[in-house]
């Protein structure tokens, strides 16, 4: 009868973003928090999923990409998002999810306009990519809880990381 | 469909945030009842939500025996990935689950080592407990007990209104 632990994992999200809209004044302010949760929780996550998927070294931007797509996502949340419209200096790509696990069941109430609902996801990705030497920035351009059709995750490669400066925690 | 991995770190990380924010605010002991209250009250949102979210062969319990069993065998392994390996009761609206391996709290070292920071990580899913009986029925007041991790009780003491 229940969905093995999909809702599991939503529905904490859920109560999650709830209590920080309750803490926090501003969206801003909960996506920030999310975000910065998110992060810590990459450079966790990323040794996990290193240690149970057998990917190795990615040589470029556009490998990275794909793991991330076809593995990480799938790995962790049963989808696998298309990778698309690549800058041509090919540091920049986009992640459309045609639908989104976090959000199932989710209604953005009237007064939280400029809530990033899935902004614990951006802080994932940078957090598990710089463990692996990479700085990126990730953002939403796209959200289905704020009109548009699709749902769409924006990472652009900032730099490579030197390997022997130490990391900060935030 | 979301990994286990991923609600257990994400579990990990909300407990080490409802503790980092209130350090900020306010003095040690209302910090620690506040913590876990907070905890709890998220765990029992996402527990009364599990069971909504129940299709139609939502089965009907004749007492609440059943519920409590219901809850040890098929929402612990729905969600947890194993039963709860022991039930005691008193016939008299106390229920003992015992739970061997607790799935969150196998990430500290088995043994007595980190039995202080237990309980953090135990009242959301007190709450889970609570929530998911109170949207099967019952109203309930529920604690957990760690002597040696990574096995755990939680007691569970129906209210009759």
């Amino acid at each position: 009868p229940l969905k093995h632990n999909s809702e599991l994992f939503t529905l904490t999200y859920g109560a999650l973003v709830t209590q920080l809209c309750k803490d926090y004044e501003n969206d801003e302010e909960v996506n920030k928090q999310l975000d910065k949760m998110g992060y810590n929780i990459g450079v966790r996550l990323i040794e996990d999923f290193l240690a149970r998927s057998s990917v190795g070294r990615c040589h470029d931007f556009r490998e990275t990409a794909d793991v991330i797509a076809k593995v990480a996502f799938k790995m962790y949340l049963g989808i696998t998002p298309s990778v698309t419209n690549w800058s041509p200096a090919g540091d920049e790509f986009s992640l459309i999810l045609e639908s989104n696990p976090l959000v199932d069941f989710v209604e953005l109430p009237d007064n939280h306009s400029n809530l990033v609902y899935s902004s614990l996801l951006c802080g994932v990705l940078r957090g598990a990519l710089e463990m692996v030497q990479m700085a990126v920035d990730v953002r939403f351009a796209q959200d289905t809880l704020r009109g548009d059709n699709v749902t769409e995750i924006r990472m652009k490669f900032i730099k490579r990381i030197e390997e022997n400066l130490p990391v900060g925690d935030e | 469909m979301a990994d286990d991995a991923l609600f257990e770190f994400l579990h990990m990380e909300i407990v080490a945030h409802v503790y980092k924010e209130q350090a900020t605010r306010e003095d040690i002991d209302k910090e620690r009842v506040t913590c876990v209250s907070t905890l709890e009250l998220m765990g029992f949102r996402v527990g009364q939500g599990l069971i909504e979210r129940f299709t139609k062969d939502c089965p009907t319990f004749k007492e609440d025996l059943d519920i409590m069993k219901f809850l040890c065998k098929d929402l612990w392994s729905t969600i947890f990935r194993k039963q709860i390996d022991n039930l005691r009761t008193n016939h008299q609206g106390t229920y003992v689950l015992q739970d061997n391996k607790f799935a969150l709290l196998t990430q500290f070292s088995t043994g007595k080592q980190y039995l202080e920071e237990a309980p953090k990580y135990l009242a959301f899913s007190c709450g889970l407990i609570r929530g998911a009986l109170s949207n099967l029925g019952l109203e309930s007041v529920v604690t957990a007990e760690v002597s040696l991790m990574p096995s755990c009780k939680f007691q569970v003491v129906i209210q009759k209104l």
